[in-house]
């Protein structure tokens, strides 16, 4: 499998980034080698291995449901590119 | 003809239910609704870079008995993914889910249309975190972002495309409220959006296996809603169908104050989420010890109660259908029994006089003050004939109203019934000497006169006189 410029439009596209048609080229190419990199895994024996999701050989890591103290208003708010009545601001977003 | 005749619609809803937990389901803030906007929030819920979720248990182990309530199998192992999408109302850009392994699925459940039971088949249900609440300010100078609802637990839970009606949809989504109150997993309020539901419809032609192409409904925000939301789209798509056009695959938007569907534009940019497992969640294993652990917290659910009421205590289905459809009721139910042996009697006051005054006055039975044991004290004193079935109606009422017992009801407001055969009879003959053109009426053949003549007597006695002695002492006057 390998990446075209078409698959880094519309990953860009998703992730709202605007490209160059040189980042384009450039990105695709960088893709595309880590994607052969990886392949390497594909020469090893899976057989009777089960697929796995996570690295650690970890499970049932929980808490109990209690209530902790949340942030106060305005550290929460700190990072608001714009704010008002206490609550975020941001671009009109259409329904 | 209707224009619906040749169609067959194809109902598949996905439900949403918030868990009632106290705290989110990857932190500790808190869940409880209204709070001032952003004051339940942390570095977690609002998606700081460098923190860690840690999975709340009781949220998991409220998703495992909504599951089972369901008749889902329950996973033995599942995992977390990450759903990645820009919307302000998701502050991690990504939403952590289930997406190849839900904690339930294969499950069902019954909905009773018309007379007829019919088996809806539950495709999965998975646990969730859901997202921030946006207000949008008029004239479009932008939008505000409240994350206070961002990490509440939620289930979503898919049926299999087995609804055909929107009255079956309904019936479903009834039936589904009702077991999520009896494993009180959710408040399952429609209106606070503790329970959500957008619905994928379609109509194909009678016989045809193939589905036709389906819109996805957004925004019912009411049981009614999504009923109508559902009449509404199945005459458009009828109609597009009809005149030889093809139904497009769209989500569409319902409005309520227009009754009418809208295609959501803008939104019709190909999904495409890039799921992924979630690196700071391990995986989740449920062995069949924490299982069975669940499962016996699960109560008597709604069918079972039903059988059990027809069985037990002989009621009519429907009867015991109306009083199982909340657990409230049926548990009011079950308490007025422990007073008196007269299930039927319990039941018509419950659906009658009970429901119809919290019907009309917009009550929930929790806000009425009346109590089963109240009622079954009431019921106790119509057998004995300390009060008629007439007086109990207004004796029933006050209870409703200030949730006093039946029998200082009756004491304070003198109601006792007038059993007593002198007293009855003075009465009676006064009322015979006051009327005698009735009584001849009487004599003469005329059996209604003898209605009036008990109505005079009731009314001297305030209604209070035993209808039953009443009857038979006039009587025994008027043919002597």
């Amino acid at each position: 499998m390998s990446i075209t410029v078409k698959d880094v439009e519309h990953v860009a596209n998703l992730a709202r980034l605007e490209l160059t048609e040189a980042e384009k080229e450039q990105f695709t190419g960088q893709l595309n080698a880590i994607l052969k990199y990886a392949e390497k895994l594909n020469e090893l024996n899976t057989d009777g291995i089960e697929p796995t999701s996570h690295v650690r050989p970890m499970y049932n890591v929980m808490r109990e449901d209690k209530v902790a103290e949340s942030l106060p208003i305005e550290k929460v708010l700190l990072n608001a590119p714009d704010e008002e009545d206490g609550q975020f601001k941001v671009p009109a977003v259409l329904e | 003809m209707s224009i619906l005749a040749p169609y067959e619609t194809v109902v598949g809803l996905e439900v949403h239910v918030e868990l009632h937990t106290k705290s989110k389901i990857f932190c500790g803030c808190s869940t409880s609704f209204g709070a001032p906007p952003n004051t339940h929030t942390c570095p977690v819920c609002l998606g700081h870079p460098g923190v860690l979720p840690v999975l709340n248990r009781q949220a998991v182990e409220y998703a495992m008995k909504a599951a089972m309530a369901l008749n889902c199998e329950i996973a033995e192992w599942c995992k977390f993914d990450r759903k990645n999408y820009f919307y302000p109302d998701s502050p991690k850009a990504y939403q952590i889910s289930q997406y190849d392994q839900p904690i339930g699925a294969g499950g069902w459940i019954d909905i009773e249309v018309n007379g007829k039971t019919k088996r809806i088949g539950i495709t999965r249900l998975h646990l969730e975190e859901d997202a921030g609440k946006l207000t949008h300010i008029d004239g479009g100078l932008g939008s505000l972002v409240d994350f206070n609802r961002v990490g509440t637990p939620l289930v979503e839970i898919v049926s299999e495309p087995d609804i055909r009606s929107p009255e079956e949809a309904k019936a479903y989504l009834e039936k589904l409220r009702a077991i999520m109150l009896y494993c009180d997993v959710s408040d399952v309020k429609m209106e606070e959006g503790s329970m959500r539901c957008d619905a994928n419809i379609s109509l194909r032609p009678h016989g045809q296996e193939k589905f036709g192409t389906r819109a996805e409904l957004k925004n019912m925000n009411s049981f009614r809603g999504v009923q109508r939301g559902l009449e509404y789209e199945q005459i458009r798509q009828a109609e597009i169908l009809e005149s030889g056009g093809e139904v497009v695959q769209e989500t569409r938007r319902w409005d309520e104050s227009q009754g009418k569907t809208f295609s959501m534009r803008g939104k019709e940019e190909a999904h495409d989420y890039r799921y992924f497992p979630d690196p700071d969640l391990v995986r989740l294993h449920i062995d069949q010890e924490w299982q069975s652990r669940v499962r016996a917290s699960i109560p008597e659910l709604p069918d079972a109660r039903q059988a059990r009421y027809t069985e037990q205590y002989g009621l009519p289905s429907y009867d015991a259908g109306v009083l199982t459809a909340s657990m409230k009721l049926a548990d009011f139910f079950e308490e007025s029994l422990k007073y008196t042996s007269d299930a039927k009697a319990s039941a018509n006051w419950i659906m009658g006089d009970l429901l119809g005054y919290l019907n009309s006055n917009g009550l929930e039975l929790d806000q009425a003050k009346v109590t089963g044991q109240g009622l079954g004290e009431m019921i106790g004193l119509i057998e004995k004939g300390t009060i008629s079935s007439k007086i109990a109606k207004t004796v029933f009422k006050t209870m409703i109203e200030t949730g006093k017992a039946p029998q200082t009801i009756v004491e304070e407001q003198g109601l006792v019934q007038i059993s007593d055969e002198g007293a009855i009879l003075a009465i009676v003959d006064k009322v015979i000497a006051a009327n005698p053109q009735s009584v001849e009426d009487f004599r003469g053949g005329k059996d209604k006169a003898i209605g009036f003549l008990v109505g005079q007597i009731m009314k001297e006695t305030k209604g209070k006189a035993n209808p039953g002695l009443v009857n038979k002492m006039l009587m025994d006057r008027l043919k002597s």
